[in-house]
């Protein structure tokens, strides 16, 4: 058995622009939950959008920061339409509308209708959109070897993709960071945990739940563009079961803290690849073929995200005592 | 000695009574300066009218007293005036102000704050940042602005410096950093009223202030609400205990089913027939309590071989 083949590959998940992306995705989800209280269903519906909206307005000759101002507006609008009926109403309908209105927008986006816009269920293609992402670039084009790690220094899953993924991420967190000292950070924990006693303090309650709900959203489509970068625009690929893998990202970190989103999602990750990468060097495929391993890998995830509510509800970075006072 | 509290309260009361002395004792009445003025206000749950009430003023600088049964509608009155419930139909005016159907965040700013029957302490926070929440005017609740905290840093230094004093005040200070959670009731009780106070309010409206607070507490908070009222504060309160009732209101507001059926300072209230009827009962004045109020006769059925006359609270037993 190569474990150190293993290893190299387990560690370069730790830096992989799928971990960055989900980890800022669940740091957009963060805003939502861990700091407002909301339940969003549906942040692989942002996701979907900015992926959409950056791919799109590319292919359609826009410059590389127009596609990124697209995909956030996309994300902008879909949580207002989503926002004005719902957050003021109680928080299981917004987790009920927004499961929903993340697979219309995958369902959209994968119907025939719009096969010129979207490419339908087979989506579009890297190679249309990822030129001026790839220009942006200052490093001369070829492969680059960091030890055991080589990519390719510009072309699709690359440093420069790496680079500028975890860019993001750090600004987000910075954010983050800035967002939680602050008395608007504050705002959002209060509504958290009592939004009526918030409102009999003279606080726009709506309001506040909005932007925090259109701020994440756009974390959200940010996340998508990073996501894709590396890859396709597969609607079938971002659907119920990334919202869920971004929750499980964001729980296993620890909601309601800055740095807990990146570490849930390269534990996410790391364990991920270690355990599909071992089954498939130890057990031999007449017992599990390589497909099952690779679902056998998921079920795996289910169990361990149950067994971390029972066990670590605060996830690894969270405060227990915060969370044990849970009496209303 | 005009600096002792005792003596000031005095005078604050008297001043209020002074004041509400020509006032007629009847259901509506009108006050000589009213800070809150209702009219028609009415609230139908289906069939039910819940709130029903034809006028109502409320004097400025006073503590009035809002008393009922339970389903008298007095937290639907509550929740009405400051916004978290609309009313069927009404209007009215608070300093002039028209707040009907204003919503809640807006009738708070306006100067009107309350708290709740069951405590809302925001409880994975710590009481420190309960305090500060209840601010008013920080920048720093603006989003852009709350990257910026030289813009908002100021004012939070205010604001914490205001929100120990009123801390110290309620004797919460040595909780400073506790989660609001871990406190006990009434502890939260506390916390919630001096968060509301840091909005200065011009009135504050406390829905069963005294609710398992426990008697120590109870005379804490007493003294509380009286220093409100002698800084200007007009105060609308919602309680069960008589004892507090009569203690520290100046004027008492009686509803029943709804409607507002007496008027009048405690008293003159309490002596009401149709108060006794509706909600006092004909003991109000006893305390279930007291030994005294077992006969001789039950008490023997319950330690029949004890003697009667060797017993505590005999001697007051026939009152």
């Amino acid at each position: 058995m190569d474990w150190t083949r293993i290893l190299t590959l387990v560690v370069a998940e730790f830096f992989a622009p799928t971990t960055a992306a989900y980890a800022l995705a669940a740091i957009g989800l963060n805003i939502h939950f861990g700091l407002t209280g909301l339940l969003n269903m549906g942040q692989a519906g942002f996701m979907l959008l900015g992926a959409y909206g950056f791919a799109i307005s590319t292919i359609a000759g826009w410059p590389l920061w127009a596609a990124v101002l697209v995909a956030i507006a996309a994300a902008t609008v879909f949580a207002l339409i989503l926002g004005i009926p719902t957050l003021k109403l109680r928080g299981d309908y917004l987790a009920i509308v927004t499961i929903a209105a993340a697979e219309i927008v995958r369902l959209v986006g994968r119907s025939t209708t719009f096969t010129d816009l979207t490419g339908a269920s087979s989506g579009l293609r890297g190679n249309q959109y990822k030129g001026s992402f790839q220009d942006a670039s200052p490093f001369p084009d070829g492969t680059w070897a960091l030890g055991p790690f080589e990519y390719a220094v510009n072309a699709s899953n690359s440093w420069w993709v790496r680079l500028v993924g975890w860019a993001v991420v750090a600004l987000a967190c910075l954010l983050v960071w800035l967002l939680i000292r602050s008395p608007w950070g504050r705002v959002l924990k209060g509504i958290r945990e009592d939004e009526d006693a918030v409102r009999s303090l003279g606080k726009n309650v709506y309001s506040y739940k909005m932007q925090s709900l259109v701020l994440g959203g756009a974390i959200g489509a940010v996340a998508g563009i990073l996501y894709v970068l590396p890859r396709a625009v597969q609607p079938d690929s971002m659907g119920r079961s990334m919202t869920f893998f971004v929750w499980t990202i964001l729980l296993l970190g620890g909601a309601a803290t800055v740095f807990g989103p990146v570490l849930g999602s390269i534990i996410f990750w790391a364990v991920l690849a270690l355990v599909k990468l071992t089954m498939r060097e130890t057990i031999p495929t007449t017992v599990l073929r390589s497909e099952q391993i690779e679902q056998f890998g998921w079920i795996i995830v289910g169990v361990a995200l149950m067994l971390l509510i029972i066990f670590r509800p605060q996830g690894i970075l969270g405060d227990k005592k915060e969370l044990a006072i849970h009496a209303h | 000695m005009p600096t002792e509290p005792t003596s000031a309260t005095v005078d604050h009361r008297a001043a209020v009574e002074a004041a509400l002395r020509d006032v007629e004792h009847v259901p509506g009445a009108a006050k000589p300066d009213p800070i809150l003025v209702a009219d028609d206000v009415r609230r139908h749950f289906g069939g039910v009218n819940a709130v029903d009430v034809d006028h109502l003023e409320v004097q400025r600088g006073a503590i009035t007293a809002l008393i009922g049964p339970n389903g008298a509608g007095k937290t639907t009155l509550f929740n009405l005036l400051t916004g978290f419930d609309k009313p069927s139909s009404g209007r009215w005016t608070f300093e002039g102000r028209t707040l009907g159907g204003v919503p809640a965040a807006r009738v708070a700013r306006a100067g009107m704050v309350r708290t709740f029957q069951l405590t809302k302490a925001l409880n994975r926070m710590t009481v420190i940042e309960n305090m500060r929440l209840g601010a008013v005017s920080q920048p720093g609740e603006n989003l852009l602005t709350a990257l910026v905290p030289p813009l908002w840093r100021r004012r939070e230094e205010e604001i914490t410096a205001q929100a120990e004093e009123l801390l110290a005040r309620f004797k919460l200070d040595t909780k400073r950093d506790d989660f609001a959670g871990s406190l006990s009731g009434g502890q939260r009780k506390l916390l919630e009223m001096a968060r509301a106070l840091m909005a200065t309010p011009t009135m504050i409206m406390l829905d069963e202030p005294m609710a398992g607070v426990n008697p120590a507490l109870t005379q804490s908070l007493l003294g509380h609400i009286q220093a409100l009222r002698d800084d200007g504060t007009t105060v609308l309160f919602v309680e069960h205990d008589m004892h507090m009732v009569r203690h520290i209101s100046d004027w008492v507001v009686v509803m029943t089913e709804g409607r507002i059926v007496a008027e009048g300072p405690p008293e003159s209230v309490m002596g009401n027939p149709a108060v006794i009827d509706a909600y006092l009962g004909a003991h109000h004045d006893t305390d279930l309590g007291d030994d005294a109020l077992l006969d001789e006769a039950a008490l023997e059925d319950v330690a029949p071989d004890q003697d009667a006359a060797g017993r505590p609270g005999t001697e007051e037993g026939t009152r």
